[in-house]
């Protein structure tokens, strides 16, 4: 398949991972910011082709996974009224609540519904006149201009029964938040290359500058993750830090224009809570004033809510790459796919799930 | 699937609850649609169960139940499906296959018209595979408590082979090979559903297996394990006999046969053909010495097109199956946590 197998060689993975031994000679800390880019390393073994000396720490990426506590308790309560259809990426279906999850209230007759795309909600909303339809609005900047699209032609069409609970999130607070911490051990980036496709990457040169940390704009397959580890490897060696673009055939620096335009006009930015990490200020979107109106939390009067997290998932530490999922106590015994502590469990590009669908065996054996 | 027959019962072009209420309206359904199209001598006797001689060899007996959705779809419809489903049941234990039961649960206000179709396919699949369809029920629900249709089919096979066909058999250095190319089913349901139209139109993969797994049988393979892969594809099935078999299997990602068309529906939609349902695929364990023989009787049989050996039984017990992806590295293929698919077969 075009645009995926060349990505995939053996004899290209194999020769980049040998130039990667050869251009290291210390041991380096690069973090892999987007939850897909960790679901590739370890579903194709790509750390196993790295020298021990390169630690790839799992970053925040994963937008189901910061997704807020309380966000998915609102999101479980509107789904649970009658006359509701609640929409939703399928991610979202297994995540933990307080007490439930999308796929219980599912089962206990909610109109709950996967959907590819918000379009697809806005669909389903001219379809069902007599119900209210709310999507669920998860993501980065990567799935923003669809939701800020469906909005917009929502706005556009008059359609009155579609409303959105709105949880985009933004990367570049997360990572300057996570190299403001102390304990910040991450040496090295590779950024989202699909957030970065709509939003370019101008913005990560002054976290460059100010942070001295090189940033390599990365893509998914094998090939686009070791290529991108190569070059941020070799800015580590040189003493260098600027923000390179590995992920050249679908990024460029100023990024989707037209999309950045939508942002702007459906969205404004928001402090914004994250999963495990808290809040993070100016770190999300929300709808702009004159599209407030689709506004669920305001429409379903549950704005204001606000729940504690659980002790014992210790998520926020996985998603600020400061353990790996192997290191919780509960990984694996008490938490599992099945019956989830946290987000990073549940999500297919959470940190855990990852380590635990791809790399139990080779964990419990040290 | 082109229905040759018309359609006996003009009259009635809905199903009515009456139609299952054991009166003159069930009666008419019997006598019009289901005994002229599965037409035999057990069912003839129209007697509350078929007697049927066997002689005395060890059977095998299974049952399965049909819900897919939707009813037609390229390469088959649930009727045909429910004829192979429970053959190929019957085959992965070497079983020759001679009977089946079908019990169907319509919803009021099924176009008999659909009801016909599916019976018609039904007929054309028991016949390719040699069965008889000798014993059967009908219920009606309600509109709004059937979803159209359900079947249900039981049946029964001889096994005229000495073989122990089980997880249990399974031995270190056993080779493992699948049938063909994965995930046809899957994604030709999921195509319809989700209203996908891709260039070339993918067709289920849906046949009948006895024939080939008894040529394997007659040309003295010694088989130690089959399975034939539904929901939850290979891994599933994998995983399945590893645990049981309290077995290591190790496979490799670059030889498991996916046909682009299908890989690249998969990629869109963000699944692995490795989990992605087959209907007319197994795979086989044999003994390492009779893999290349078993290999080539198999690629050369209508239902084995596209045969491959894909991997191996280790030394060791502990129940996993281990991948080695396509640029070399070694991972973990787990069971599938939940649906990935539902209701596709």
């Amino acid at each position: 398949m075009k645009y995926v197998d060349e990505y995939r060689g053996a004899d290209a993975a194999q020769q980049l991972a040998r130039e990667i031994h050869r251009v290291t000679t210390r041991p380096w800390m690069v973090m892999e910011v987007c939850g897909g880019q960790t679901h590739a390393i370890v579903k194709f073994g790509i750390d196993e082709l790295l020298p021990e000396s390169i630690t790839l720490i799992h970053g925040p990426g994963c937008p189901v996974c910061v997704t807020p506590l309380e966000l998915i308790d609102k999101a479980l309560e509107i789904a649970s009224r009658p006359g509701v259809i609640f929409c939703s990426f399928g991610d979202m279906l297994r995540v933990p609540g307080s007490t439930t999850d999308l796929l219980s209230v599912k089962a206990k007759g909610g109109d709950v519904r996967i959907v590819y795309s918000p379009l697809d909600a806005l669909k389903v909303a001219e379809q069902n006149p007599e119900k209210e339809v709310v999507f669920f609005a998860v993501g980065f900047e990567t799935t923003a201009p669809a939701t800020a699209m469906a909005v917009y032609q929502a706005a556009k069409k008059g359609i009155k029964n579609f409303s959105l609970l709105v949880s985009h999130v933004l990367v570049p607070p997360a990572m300057e938040m996570l190299l403001s911490s102390p304990e910040c051990r991450v040496q090295g980036f590779l950024a989202a290359g699909h957030v970065c496709t709509v939003m370019g990457y101008t913005e990560y040169e002054p976290i460059a500058a100010k942070y001295r940390v090189p940033i390599v704009v990365t893509g998914f397959e094998p090939l686009d993750i070791l290529q991108g580890v190569l070059m941020c490897v070799r800015q580590l060696e040189e003493g260098r830090a600027e923000v390179e673009n590995q992920y050249a055939r679908s990024v460029r620096r100023q990024g989707n224009q037209p999309a950045q335009e939508l942002i702007r006009q459906v969205f404004q930015i928001v402090p914004r809570k994250w999963r495990g990490v808290g809040e993070i200020p100016r770190s999300g979107l929300g709808l702009s004033e004159p599209y407030a109106a689709f506004d669920a939390e305001q429409r379903f009067g549950v704005a204001g809510q606000s729940t504690a997290e659980p002790s014992e998932c210790l998520s926020g530490l996985v998603l600020q790459g400061r353990i790996k999922p192997h290191e919780c106590p509960a990984f694996g015994t008490r938490c599992t796919p099945e019956h989830p502590l946290g987000a990073t469990m549940v999500s297919s590009e959470g940190a855990c799930a990852a380590y635990y669908r791809y790399r139990r065996h080779t964990v419990a054996n040290g | 699937m082109t229905t040759t027959c018309p359609i006996p019962i003009q009259q009635y072009p809905h199903v009515l609850l009456a139609h299952g209420g054991g009166g003159k309206l069930m009666h008419q359904l019997l006598e019009k649609i289901f005994l002229p199209a599965f037409g035999n001598p057990s069912l003839e006797a129209r007697h509350d169960s078929a007697v049927l001689a066997f002689p005395t060899k060890r059977l095998a007996f299974t049952t399965d139940s049909y819900v897919v959705r939707p009813i037609f779809f390229p390469g088959g419809d649930i009727g045909s499906l429910a004829v192979y489903g429970t053959v190929n049941d019957l085959a992965m234990s070497g079983a020759r296959p001679l009977y089946l039961s079908a019990g169907f649960i319509l919803e009021e206000g099924l176009p008999m018209e659909t009801l016909w179709r599916v019976v018609c396919s039904m007929k054309e699949a028991a016949q390719r595979c040699g069965v008889q369809i000798a014993t059967g029920d009908t219920k009606v629900v309600d509109k709004g408590k059937g979803d159209g249709l359900f079947i249900n089919t039981a049946g029964i096979g001889v096994i005229e082979h000495a073989l122990t066909i089980a997880p249990q058999s399974i031995r270190p250095g056993d080779a493992v090979l699948v049938s063909g190319d994965l995930g046809r089913h899957g994604m030709a349901v999921m195509a319809v559903r989700e209203g996908l139209q891709f260039e070339s139109a993918i067709e289920s993969d849906s046949a009948p297996l006895a024939d080939l797994v008894l040529k394997l049988l007659e040309a003295g393979i010694e088989i130690h394990c089959l399975r034939d892969l539904t929901r939850g594809g290979l891994a599933s099935a994998l995983n399945e006999i590893a645990e049981t078999a309290k077995a290591r299997i190790a496979v490799e990602e670059k030889l498991i046969p996916v046909r682009e068309d299908v890989h690249a529906a998969c990629e869109i939609l963000g699944l692995d053909p490795l989990y992605v349902a087959c209907e007319g695929r197994f795979v086989a364990f044999v003994a390492a010495k009779d893999a290349e023989r078993a290999a080539a009787i198999m690629g050369a049989h209508a239902s084995g097109q596209g045969t491959a050996i894909i991997g191996k039984v280790l030394d060791d017990s502990s129940g996993d199956v281990i991948l080695k992806s396509k640029i070399g590295a070694s991972r973990i293929l787990d069971m599938p946590s939940g649906e990935q698919l539902p209701r596709i077969c």
